[in-house]
């Protein structure tokens, strides 16, 4: 079996659903609606190439739903009392490394266990949040919204933007040291110690890189609208976790590429839009994206038992 | 005499192509200590495992009382009455001593009433058999090493075990923790119970044993009253054969220091007032029992458990290892024993793993050069004659041999100025340990230093130039190659000389 078998597989399904639905809902395909879904997935994709990253390091984040939110309030606080977006960016992406640098220093310097550390920092920072906004709504300055272009130029530089991110990402892991440091670390930790790595560093930069991700999909939030929400980011986790499974990433660490994960994500995300052209109940999404999720896992399982762990 | 309680007649197990046990018969009476010896890979733990039911032999019989045994499985085992104390108690650490002595005694019904009090008098009175000491609401974590193996034997005893086998029960314990545990199996001895006793340590096996089998290479090789039979004798019965594999010449002549280790020491692991020196092109052996500490030693000199005591030098130069990172800059090299989990990774295909130690060498800037990396893994699998689909083909699709050369080539694409092999062929077949020996050779003539440890006592003798025995964590003595197995043996149980360990 191909050592892409579940990349090309993923990309399969998705060209499956993309034929099947040119012909049952060529509806689907109006470029505008389209353009606007792949702009609401764009802040997901870059948080899931950060996502694919940890796991591909076998950790996990699920705090970057809280890191979302709390990177989001910043950044709209900041732009209203008036920052350049130039400032604004770097900014966000700073607040996201140092949230990112609280759970890698607990994981990778205390050796606790990635899902109980990121646990607690997302109860943590989405309390905080609300104990300090009260849930309140942080107006944008208006000309900050598609940074006041118009929205078809706004999005387009949106989705070109988190495209950037996954191509630079997905290429480093491939021909970078670094990335191929995050492998061995996450297939096999002690033998990576044993050839001279530094599985504790790999695993906190990973952490740090997720963070720092996070916070740059926030401003590709901000941008979109008005107001940031306190509570954006709920599910986020859940979200992100399913399109890097979906797309290949072994969650047992050190297999998995990014190339996967995008189509991973698109699946995902062609879901609902497709029920409401297909005119299917809307309430079927999670089912039908549960069941996604259930072949995916299943194909890993029986990958795994064929060619042993 | 009556029928024997135990009696073993030509079993044999073989696993995979390797053959474990070739025929051994075994007799055990009541009220008996019989105590079992023989090298490392004797065949010790198989026999154990086939007694206790965790293995099934491929022929032969089992008899108890005089009655054939069909099959021995561990439920059957426990009935029958026969219990096994490991080196390392097997207990439930976080349960209390009478939850731990309940859960081997009491029948698994999951809504069966538990009776408290009956738990608490049953252990009480267990231990008190024993003469130990040992609170039944104990917490099993909180016992010392000693307590918790009281604990089994109370648990055995409990199960009215009627055959014991103890698996280097004293490993672990202080001389006075040792009486007392010899005055309880001899107790138990007065109860007619038979127990297998298994020691390197031949002075507990004379002052403790009946009867001693001596086992090599999976046969026994007799069977004696310790009372008819001396040191010299034993150990003789245990080595006692020719070099049988042709070794390449040694050839090099040894040049300057490479590796000096000075008064090295790691007191968690054991390791203490390790001095030795290795030359370029030199193989110095490590032998020792298993638990001697060598495998240890390597750690320490490796950076894996950075040395508390002493320092290492490297061409007379002091240096700091502190981690495996640090090791690979100063140039050591080290196959772990462990290859199957940690010398390679299975996941990874052949050229990544070949390269791994030394990505900011071959690649400058961090940017991997898949052509040059390929070429690379190219000429080590044609050197070492790797057997693979090629530099892609992943580690798990690779024979354990195959897997043990790409370790290897690991740490020759670094040029190591050390190499460390800790059990390079153990589990490889012939061929491929044949050509891991060449390749040590070949290596040493190219002025590598390498550190050779191997519980094979016809391979160290074979392929190094000295050889350091180790024994209770330190390195007791150091012999010439080519030296006599005996010699080596002797001192690996602490027959021989009290050396320094200077070299």
């Amino acid at each position: 079996m191909s050592r892409h078998f579940r990349e090309i597989s993923v990309v399969a399904a998705l060209a499956l659903v993309l034929i099947g639905l040119a012909f049952a809902a060529p509806g689907f395909f109006q470029p505008q609606p389209l353009l606007s879904l792949v702009t609401r997935e764009a802040p997901t994709l870059v948080v899931a190439s950060g996502m694919a990253l940890v796991i591909i390091c076998r950790q996990i984040d699920i705090s970057v739903g809280s890191q979302f939110a709390v990177c989001g309030v910043l950044t709209g606080l900041l732009a209203s009392l008036g920052w350049p977006v130039a400032t604004l960016v770097p900014a966000a992406i700073a607040a996201g490394a140092v949230l990112g640098a609280v759970n890698g220093t607990l994981v990778a310097g205390l050796q606790l266990p990635s899902i109980v550390v990121t646990l607690a920092t997302m109860v943590t920072w989405r309390e905080a949040l609300r104990w300090w906004r009260q849930g309140e709504f942080v107006d944008l300055p208006v000309k900050l919204q598609w940074l006041g272009l118009s929205q078809r130029t706004g999005q387009w530089l949106l989705v070109a933007t988190a495209l950037m991110v996954l191509v630079v990402l997905a290429l480093g892991l491939r021909h970078l040291a670094a990335g191929r440091h995050c492998y061995a670390v996450g297939a096999d930790a002690e033998a990576a110690r044993l050839a001279g790595l530094r599985p504790r560093r790999v695993t906190f930069l990973a952490f740090v890189l997720v963070g720092a991700l996070t916070g740059l999909a926030t401003i590709l939030n901000v941008l979109q609208s008005p107001q940031v929400d306190p509570k954006s980011g709920t599910g986020l986790e859940l979200k992100t976790i399913a399109a890097v499974v979906v797309g290949g990433v072994s969650i047992a660490g050190g297999r998995g590429s990014l190339w996967g994960v995008f189509a991973g994500l698109l699946l995902l995300a062609c879901v609902s839009p497709a029920l409401t052209h297909l005119r299917v109940e809307a309430y079927w999404e999670k089912a039908i994206q549960g069941l996604i999720i259930l072949l995916a896992v299943l194909a890993d399982g029986v990958r795994m038992r064929k060619t042993g762990p | 005499m009556s029928a024997p309680l135990l009696q073993l007649r030509q079993l044999t197990k073989s696993f995979g192509g390797a053959r474990a046990l070739r025929g051994v018969d075994f007799e055990l009476h009541a009220g008996e200590v019989h105590a079992l010896l023989g090298e490392n890979g004797a065949g010790k733990s198989t026999l154990i495992k086939i007694v206790t039911g965790a293995h099934q032999p491929d022929s032969g019989s089992i008899a108890l009382d005089g009655h054939r045994v069909g099959t021995l499985d561990p439920a059957t085992a426990h009935a029958l009455g026969i219990a096994c104390i490991y080196q390392q108690p097997a207990l439930f650490p976080a349960l209390s001593v009478m939850e731990n002595i309940a859960l081997r005694l009491e029948p698994v019904s999951p809504g069966r009433r538990v009776d408290w009090r009956q738990r608490r008098d049953r252990a009480a009175a267990l231990l008190q058999r024993l003469g130990a000491n040992i609170q039944p609401d104990a917490t099993v974590s909180t016992l010392s090493m000693p307590a918790q193996q009281l604990v089994e034997i109370a648990c055995a005893l409990g199960a009215g075990a009627r055959i014991l086998l103890m698996d280097e029960p004293t490993a672990s314990l202080t001389q006075s923790e040792q009486l007392r545990l010899f005055a309880v199996i001899r107790e138990l001895r007065r109860n007619g119970v038979g127990i297998i006793y298994i020691s390197h340590r031949l002075e507990e096996i004379f002052s403790l044993a009946d009867r001693v089998t001596v086992l090599r290479d999976g046969q026994s090789v007799g069977t004696h009253a310790t009372s008819a039979i001396d040191e010299p004798a034993l150990i003789r019965l245990m080595v006692g054969r020719e070099l049988t594999q042709i070794y390449p010449p040694a050839g090099s002549v040894p040049g300057r220091v490479i590796l000096a280790a000075r008064e090295l020491g790691h007191a968690a692991s054991g390791v203490h007032h390790v001095s030795f020196e290795v030359r370029a092109g030199e193989v110095l052996g490590l032998a020792g029992m298993v638990g001697a500490g060598r495998t240890e030693l390597a750690r320490i000199l490796f950076g894996l458990t950075p040395a508390d005591a002493g320092e290492i030098l490297l061409e007379g130069k002091r240096a700091a290892i502190r981690s495996p990172r640090e090791a690979v800059a100063e140039g050591i090299g080290y196959v772990p024993e462990d290859r199957r989990r940690h010398g390679v990774i299975l996941e990874m295909p052949v050229a990544e793993n070949m390269t791994m130690a030394i990505h900011p060498r071959i690649f400058p800037g961090g940017w991997l050069r898949f052509g040059r990396e390929r070429a690379l893994a190219l000429d080590y699998i044609r050197a070492l004659d790797v057997k693979c689909a090629g530099p892609e083909a992943v580690g798990s699709s690779l024979s354990g041999g195959n897997q043990q050369k790409v370790s290897l080539a690991r740490w020759l694409v670094t040029k190591p100025r050390v190499l460390i092999l800790d059990e390079p062929t153990q589990g490889v077949d012939v061929a491929a340990k044949g050509e891991i020996h060449r390749l040590v050779r070949r290596l040493t003539q190219e002025g590598m230093a390498v550190v050779l440890i191997s519980s094979d006592l016809t391979e160290v003798i074979g392929m190094c130039d000295r050889i350091g025995v180790m024994r209770g964590g330190t390195l007791v003595s150091i012999l010439p190659g080519r030296t006599d197995a005996h010699a080596v043996m002797a001192a690996a149980l602490g027959q021989g000389p009290m050396a320094g360990g200077s070299a």
